[in-house]
């Protein structure tokens, strides 16, 4: 079916298409140095305060040493630990209840303005109400990070299951398809697009979830450091935590939108 | 030839919040074994109604339907039933989506299976067994579609205006081919359309209902020579059929 014999006009289209991308991408590191040299010139020539905006190279040279004393991973494995365990708990338990207020309507209408409610409420405001239930520790951080993000879940999937299409329900109802096989064979196949969504959407809340619970509670992790660091006036350690955040939630952000390319594979027609 | 399908003054009325509408009134017809029969009627009037009856997707609020002399009351496999548009699932390829209601239905067994794959093979569909259904042309996912309602080897087909999401040329040539292979697979089917031509030139009888909520008004067993859709529009009979039915249909309109 495919057309190998591009003629030259395709081939010079897809030339340019590359150059293209290449000039984005220089640009891109281009702004990412030009901001880092920008900040330590300006911090060396005593534009800027580095005691109170510290600077890449000293940001990098803390970053090395929380890494050579070990700390440095600690801090990460239990603000991973923390997010992860939020994230797949809000995921798996946001699935499971769209899935049964999809299955039944009257329970839906029953819980809709509970819903409603506690999609609205500041989940922040809970804080210190999780605190007293969880304790100060990661089981609190935890049930932050989940408080925060199972609503959106629950909304975000109930939302695509509902969305299935009313005739490929009749389809299959013609066929003689339970309601159970409806599910499995349709509802849920035809929501990976929400789900991916969903995923990508609770990431992020479950890490604001975890900061947002280390800031309030807890003696390490990389929410710590920060709330620390400002405490002491040490911004590098601030700026440090920071960056090896952004790096770390990046990094989670990039293997979702890996396993889209897995789920949705015949993306390539669309 | 025996009587396949009975529908025996049935009644339908649907109720809704805003109030109740009877869709269908004392309807009475049959079906013969290997009919090819049109039901043609104004849009709203309770066409899909009907087929939604006869595949026991809902039951009648009085009266009954009969297939084979048993009454229809739940989706049974001797029905395959065929949308409007082709819903075949984007995710799944074309060899996938036919074997669908295999899956639905739990038939383990490679023959049907096989007898699937053979049709597609058969209807020009060998190259797109493993493509998906987005990289074919609007006609033939329909054809697709007809296939994945053959797979279950029904007695009785229903298609509910299977052509009028596809384009006026594509349109015709694919009836033309869901002609041929009813007729080839030796199928009976009912068509619901509001497009007098596609009634006359596929079907040997045509049933002609009222405003809703719809009785029949009026059946004409045509018979028309020519071996295909397409030829039986340049018969000359054609012609006369389609001012026949016209007026009955636009009558309706006042
Ligand atoms: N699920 C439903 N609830 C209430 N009324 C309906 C429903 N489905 C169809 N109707 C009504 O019944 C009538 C017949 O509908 P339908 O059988 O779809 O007509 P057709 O297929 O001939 O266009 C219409 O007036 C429509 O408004
Ligand atoms: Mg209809």
């Amino acid at each position: 079916m495919k057309n190998n014999n591009y003629s030259i006009e395709h081939a010079l289209f897809i030339k340019k298409q590359k150059r293209e991308t290449l000039i984005v991408n220089a640009f891109r590191l281009g702004v990412f140095f030009a901001i880092f040299f920008l900040w330590e010139l300006l911090v060396n020539i005593g534009v800027l305060d580095g005691f109170i905006t510290s600077y890449p190279s000293k940001i990098a040279i803390t970053v090395y040493e929380l890494f050579k004393s070990g700390e440095l991973l600690t801090h990460i494995g239990i603000t991973l630990y923390e997010t992860l365990l939020g994230f797949f708990i809000s995921v798996s338990l946001g699935y499971i209840t769209a899935l049964i207020l999809w299955w039944s309507e009257r329970l839906r209408r029953v819980f809709e303005p509970y819903i409603v409610v506690l999609n609205s409420l500041p989940k922040i405001a809970l804080g210190p109400v999780i605190i007293v239930w969880f304790g100060s520790g990661e089981k609190a951080i935890i049930a932050m990070a989940v408080l925060i993000s199972v609503i959106v879940c629950v909304l975000s999937m109930l939302g695509a299951f509902l969305e299935t299409d009313k005739d490929k329900i009749l389809l299959l109802k013609s066929m003689g398809a339970s309601k159970f096989t409806i599910m499995t064979k349709l509802v849920i196949p035809g929501s990976k697009e929400a789900f991916v969504n969903m995923l990508k959407i609770a990431l992020g809340m479950a890490w604001i979830g975890s900061i947002m619970g280390e800031y309030l509670v807890s003696k390490a992790g990389l929410g710590y450091l920060i709330v620390y660091g400002s405490q002491v006036f040490k911004l590098d350690l601030v700026m440090a935590s920071t960056v090896v955040l952004l790096l770390l939630s990046g990094a989670m952000y990039y293997l979702v939108t890996l396993l889209e390319k897995l789920l949705i594979k015949n993306k390539k027609y669309g | 030839m025996n009587t396949l399908l009975e529908i025996n003054n049935v009644t339908y009325t649907y109720h809704t919040k805003n109030g109740e509408t009877t869709a269908i009134e004392n309807l009475k017809f049959n079906v013969k074994d290997k009919e090819f029969v049109s039901i043609v009627g104004p849009s709203g009037c309770g066409k899909t109604t009907i087929l939604s009856i006869i595949s026991g997707l809902i039951s009648p609020t009085r009266g009954q339907t009969l297939l084979n002399g048993k009454k229809i009351e739940k989706p049974c496999d001797n029905i395959g039933y065929m949308l409007q548009k082709d819903q075949l699932f984007p995710w799944r390829t074309i060899e996938k989506n036919v074997f669908l209601p295999l899956e639905i239905k739990k038939v383990k067994d490679e023959n049907a299976k096989n007898y699937g794959r053979e049709l597609l093979i058969k209807y020009g569909l060998k190259d797109f067994l493993k493509s998906y259904p987005d990289e074919l042309s609007g006609g033939m996912r329909q054809r697709v579609a007809l296939i994945r309602t053959l797979v279950s080897k029904p007695d009785l087909l229903l298609l509910d205006e299977p052509f009028s999401a596809l384009d006026s040329k594509t349109r015709l040539s694919v009836s033309n081919d869901v002609y041929k292979i009813i007729r080839a697979e030796n199928k009976t089917a009912i068509l619901v359309t509001h497009d007098i031509s596609e009634a006359i030139s596929m079907s040997d009888r045509v049933i002609v209902l009222t405003e809703r909520p719809s009785k029949v008004k009026n059946e004409h067993v045509i018979s028309l020579s020519g071996s295909s859709p397409i030829n039986k529009r340049e018969n000359p009979e054609f012609s006369k059929w389609f001012e026949i039915l016209y007026k009955e249909l636009d009558a309706n309109e006042k």
